[in-house]
């Protein structure tokens, strides 16, 4: 299988205080880590790719520890997590597909088991593109206050023959979430759901 | 007058391979970015000393920020710019008042040295609009391997009545540098050019 060679690591992390409302007592933190990587499909059709996916396993371990690491290094103050690709113009939106499995379990195994699904976005775009991470609990989905996303972007990349990998985690709710729901405090932790 | 920071947000970049080819050891740089409100928004304001003070207060803030996103001691620096978006109810005049009278002093106190003039952008924008912010060598202006830029932008500023800060600090100049000139080797470094 072919090697992962990653050209740029771009790290971003977000303290906020507040956002026109009472000022936090803890900085609400989202942080998220990308990756540049070679596609090694680009340029052609290749109907077997699925190995790759292994191939990306380490890469996503690396990752979501040095995204903890820029959080503060402890896997406990994580409470939000998500993550997405973005394909350069020469591949195909099912290459980015395959960081789902290492991405996802990456965070999981780095965090100390998590329960709920990776939400995830993806796209195929060039250089510059923007692309919203979605965020959502760690252990249960339907926590509202912590429905989030983080905007990641790189000004060189993803080139056409590239895809930008990202892992997204957060620290908390939302700065003033107010909106109601599920809340962190009424988890049951069972299904990864509520 | 304290700035009123509504968030900061911290990028650390590494480049590992350009055109293929191993960048060894990688290039990083690091953009602190702090969001704060600006006090004279809306209005014309003759006296902007208390822009300069905020400046003297995050030009500290900011270049420790970004030191510590490298895990270097601030003399390890290699380089270093400064730039500032000024939200739509602002002057391009109140982003000069924090970028130069005052913020250049405390960067150089927490780099160790600091002997050239740090290079700036400035512009007025809505959110999400990118800064250029480009970079020299903190000794010598004239090392040619130096001369670069980072791209920051942070999606939800400034607002209307928002001012961002930015300063980048590298460890290193671009990637693969060949185009001749003063290295950084020949720096004499007592006129800050060479």
């Amino acid at each position: 299988m072919p090697s992962v060679e990653v050209r740029k690591r771009v790290t971003i992390v977000e303290d906020i205080f507040h956002e026109g409302g009472p000022v936090a007592r803890t900085p609400y933190r989202r942080a998220a880590i990308l990756s540049v990587i070679k596609n090694p499909f680009a340029g052609r059709f290749v109907e077997e790719i699925v190995g790759f996916s292994e191939d990306l396993k380490p890469l996503g371990l690396e990752m979501a520890k040095a995204l903890i690491a820029a959080l503060g290094g402890d896997p406990k103050l994580i409470e939000g997590y998500g993550k997405g690709a973005i394909v350069g113009e020469a591949g195909e939106v099912e290459h980015g597909a395959l960081w789902h499995a290492p991405g996802g379990y990456a965070m999981r195994e780095a965090l100390g088991g998590a329960k709920a699904i990776v939400p995830s976005a993806k796209k195929v775009a060039g250089p510059g593109a923007r692309l919203d991470v979605p965020v959502t609990h760690i252990d249960a989905s339907y926590v509202r206050s912590h429905f989030d996303a983080i905007e990641v972007g790189i000004a060189d990349a993803p080139r056409a023959d590239e895809m930008l990998l990202v892992l997204a985690m957060t620290t908390g709710a939302r700065v003033h979430n107010r909106a109601g729901g599920l809340k962190a405090s009424e988890i049951k932790g069972l299904d990864g759901l509520r | 007058m304290k700035a009123k920071i509504r968030k900061i947000v911290t990028i650390v970049e590494e480049t590992r391979f350009e055109m293929g080819r191993a960048v060894e050891p990688p290039t990083r740089r690091a953009a602190a970015v702090a969001v704060i409100e600006n006090p004279f928004a809306g209005r014309y304001v003759e006296d902007l000393a208390p822009l300069i003070e905020i400046g003297e207060e995050l030009g500290e803030l900011l270049a420790s920020r970004a030191v510590a996103a490298l895990g270097i001691e601030g003399p390890r620096a290699e380089s270093y710019g400064k730039a500032a978006a000024v939200g739509e109810n602002g002057e391009l005049e109140h982003a000069a008042a924090i970028l130069h009278p005052k913020l250049g002093a405390p960067v150089r106190k927490v780099l160790g040295k600091g002997a050239a003039l740090i290079p700036s952008s400035k512009k007025r924008g809505g959110p999400g609009v990118a800064l250029d912010v480009p970079l020299g060598h903190k000794d010598a202006a004239f090392v040619r391997s130096h001369f670069d830029g980072m791209e920051v932008r942070i999606a939800d500023a400034p607002r209307a009545n928002e001012i961002v800060v930015a300063v980048a600090v590298t460890d290193s100049g671009r990637p693969l540098p060949r185009v001749g000139g003063l290295t950084k080797h020949e720096i004499k470094g007592i006129d800050g050019l060479r």
